[in-house]
């Protein structure tokens, strides 16, 4: 009795780890599609925001950004500032660039608010590490996107992030979605479910239509606004974004990781410079 | 063999009965969070990783640190370790299903798991970190048995468990030096950010992992027949003593190279686990007394006479155990994210979710523990009274 | 006798367990034939009937695949119509209550795909 027990376990055993090792084998198509993260010979094209740190000043104009992101990507307010969601938002100064400040740096530019969002690096850590690939580079134009149908939760992009740019749902977040009066979404835009990881994307879904980022779109149309968020192709030398990257002095945050982030911010002009004037030039 | 595993006297029942209740407990409180979400622990946006990772990252230490019996017999044939052999190998099991555990009860869509395997991405350490650690289930499980069996029917084991047996060697070190790339690859985070984190796990788990194993040979030979034999017990003791050293001798050069240097990205991880920041340090008093008791410990190891002595040898090896579970399990993973990328302290406790969750854990492994070494118990048993 | 309880007990046991999705809906007023569904009056749907009963889940992975990893947005239909692989764009655009259209079938067949988990809201998008 105990010789077919042992040998019915062992079977058993080694059935169950012979099917996990054959689960990549029941669709080879799936292993043939490693290319997500790595990008090969050359980009196509890149995108890009310039986000210049005098407009941003603005209440209006960064209330305005993040609110119609929000909105267009149904991103929900949870009640506990340590679980919240965040796509873009603001940060102060010398929290967001510890870099551009020193000792003597004036504490009215230290603590100046500017945008911060993901940063679709270069080389993004983040998707270096995901175990799934349910983040990874485009490859047409460098968005660092994300597929909440294979995120399995791991948080390890998380943890890779210099930025701080993800977050993760850390409940259902559909409760906490605003609504409009009658209840309906502000967005067609599918809602997250819990224990998925979720960030900006650059609006993806938007330039398929031929739009701008929601957030560009938000900035452009509001008082003292305009140019607040510049968008576009940084290895097209006709586009405005490579204009201005040539022609003013811009800064990315973190430089010295070598992540080579896609979000630039123009410094301005002088320290107090915006103060003296009351406001953007 | 295995229809007696539930046999046994009234302390092995009990252990079973614990461990069936932490268990339980662990799966109601698991409910609980697959149900409302992992915002039921102490985690955040800023500290994304907490209990459940901090838990793994010391149990794959647990799971590596059988390499120490198993080199020295198999490979140096130290024939003393003969019988604590099978107590490393089983305790290994025991940990590192504890592992895969506490990466599962962690993940926010767990039900998605398999896209580990669909969707292989060579790039992430943690793909690797999942290969290894199941080869590590599978090595030791198929040794274990094998090396019971050869024990049972008093044959010798088969001549192809030697090659396995000395692939698990590098194996045991390969599981936790992938597990810490998983944390020393990350830019973002500079306070694991550092060469000697793989060998800084290394030396912990070889003084964790021998001293929980003493505990439990002592344990086994004080209410059992089975006695590894003193000789055994001093020579890990032996190796606990060097390993500590080892430890707390990279512990000193991590503090130095971070403190003498005074970048503020390596001082403040540490400024916040020993001074607190800005009024903020829970993690103080556990820091300081886990440094101080593994201090203590190490000095006292060193000498002869406490490691001869069991009931002290004993009391140290817990402390060893107690004050590298405060470093690995509960200081380093919550220091790396404080502060944020953004430079905000947001500070972490476990909930009691999160708590009953992790002693759910353990208790499997207190479980699994159990049997097999109830297995053990009973062929040594039959072998003994034949 | 000891052994003989043991061994029938745990083969009932077992016999309960296995048969359980068998004796599990006996009492349940759910009918047990296919459910009549409210199909809309609009346009062809984007393949006919008999493929979509049969493949929809796949068209939907395809679609997902395409849409949110791939470059591929838009589905030709067999006549030639070209529409936006999108579940609540294209799908839910005609089939609007997915709770009557979808959900009826689902539990007939005892399915539970998770789409609704996030794909909730009104048309486009998604």
């Amino acid at each position: 009795m105990g010789a077919t027990r042992r040998g019915f376990l062992k079977g058993a055993g080694l059935a169950t780890v012979g099917a996990g090792l054959g689960l990549p084998i029941l669709d080879p198509a799936r292993l043939a599609a490693l290319p997500d993260g790595v990008r090969e010979s050359g980009p196509l094209s890149r995108l890009a925001i310039v986000v210049d740190v005098d407009r941003c000043r603005l209440d209006g104009v960064r209330q305005a950004c993040i609110e119609a992101c929000e909105r267009a990507h149904n991103v929900p307010h949870l009640p506990d500032p340590a679980q919240e969601v965040r796509w873009i938002w603001s940060e102060t100064f010398g929290a967001a660039l510890p870099d551009q400040v020193h000792a003597h740096t004036p504490a009215e530019r230290r603590e100046a608010p500017v945008l911060v969002l993901c940063n679709h690096c270069e080389e993004p850590p983040c998707v270096q590490v995901c175990p799934t690939g349910a983040t990874w580079k485009r490859e047409a134009d460098g968005i660092v996107m994300m597929d909440m149908h294979r995120c399995v939760g791991c948080r390890y992009c998380m943890a890779a992030c210099p930025y701080g740019a993800r977050s993760f749902n850390w409940r259902d977040p559909q409760a906490f979605v605003p609504t409009r009066m009658d209840g309906s979404p502000y967005s067609d835009y599918p809602m997250r479910t819990r224990g998925v990881v979720e960030k900006c994307t650059f609006c993806a879904e938007r330039l398929r239509e031929g739009l701008q980022p929601a957030c560009v779109e938000a900035a452009n149309s509001v008082p003292g606004g305009q140019g607040a968020l510049i968008f576009g192709d940084p290895t097209d030398p006709s586009s405005e974004v490579s204009r201005v990257l040539r022609e003013r002095h811009t800064v990315t945050r973190r430089p010295g990781f070598g992540t080579g982030p896609n979000v630039y911010y123009v410094a301005p002009a002088g320290a107090g410079a915006a103060a003296d004037r009351g406001g953007p030039s | 063999m295995i229809d007696r595993i539930f046999h046994g006297g009234l302390r092995y029942r009990l252990i079973l009965a614990a461990g069936a209740l932490m268990v339980l407990g662990g799966l109601v409180a698991y409910a609980h969070q697959l149900t409302n979400g992992l915002g039921v622990t102490g985690l955040s946006r800023d500290v994304s990783w907490g209990l459940y990772i901090a838990q793994f990252t010391f149990l794959v230490g647990i799971a590596a640190s059988a390499v120490m019996v198993v080199l020295p017999y198999y490979l140096h044939d130290y024939k003393a370790f003969g019988r604590m052999v099978i107590l490393g190998e089983f305790l290994a099991v025991a940990a590192v299903l504890m592992c895969m555990l506490f990466v599962f009860v962690d993940m926010g869509q767990p039900a998605r798991v398999l896209n580990l395997i669909l969707h292989p991405r060579p790039n992430s350490v943690m793909f690797w970190d999942m290969l290894v650690l199941s080869g590590y289930l599978l090595i030791n499980l198929v040794i274990g048995s094998v090396a019971l069996d050869a024990e049972r029917t008093e044959a010798a084991p088969p001549r192809w468990i030697r090659p396995l047996i000395i692939l698990s060697i590098p194996w045991a070190v390969s599981i936790h030096t992938v597990t810490a790339f998983l944390y020393a690859g990350l830019e973002a985070r500079p306070f694991w950010m550092t060469a000697i984190l793989a060998p800084r796990f290394l030396a912990s788990a070889f003084a964790s992992g021998p001293a929980l194993l003493i505990l439990l040979a002592l344990a086994l030979r004080r209410y059992s027949r089975f006695d590894v034999g003193t000789k055994a017990i001093q020579a890990l003791a032996t190796i606990v003593t060097y390993a500590m050293a080892i430890n707390l001798f990279f512990v000193g050069v991590e503090l130095f190279t971070a403190l003498y240097g005074g970048n503020p990205h390596h001082t403040e991880p540490f400024a916040y686990l020993f001074t607190g920041i800005e009024g903020r340090g829970a993690l103080m008093p556990w820091v300081w007394t886990g440094q101080l008791v593994a201090l203590a410990a190490a000095v006292l190891l060193l000498v002869p006479a406490n490691r001869r002595r069991h009931r002290i040898l004993a009391v140290l090896c817990a402390l060893v155990v107690g004050a590298l579970w405060i470093e690995k399990g509960l200081a380093l993973v919550v220091a790396g994210f404080i502060p944020s990328p953004l430079g905000h302290v947001t500070e972490y406790a476990p909930t009691t979710p999160e708590v009953a969750v992790t002693i759910g854990v353990y208790g499997v492994g207190v479980l699994v523990l159990a049997m097999l070494y109830r297995l053990v118990l009973n062929i040594r048993e039959r072998f003994e009274m034949a | 006798m000891d052994d003989r309880l043991r061994i029938y007990g745990g083969a009932v046991a077992v016999l309960a367990v296995l048969s359980f999705p068998a004796w599990r809906a006996l009492g349940s007023t759910a009918s047990g034939t296919r459910p009549e569904l409210p199909l809309p009056d609009s346009a062809a749907c984007v393949e006919d009937a008999a493929y979509m009963t049969a493949h929809h889940m796949d068209l939907l992975a395809d679609w997902r695949e395409a849409v949110v990893r791939g470059a591929e947005t838009t589905h030709t239909s067999p006549e030639g119509i070209t529409r936006a692989m999108s579940l609540t764009g294209t799908c839910l655009g005609c089939h609007d209550d997915h709770e009557a259209f979808c959900t009826q079938c689902h539990d007939y067949a005892g399915v539970a795909p998770r789409c609704w988990d996030c794909h909730v809201g009104g048309e486009g998008g998604g």
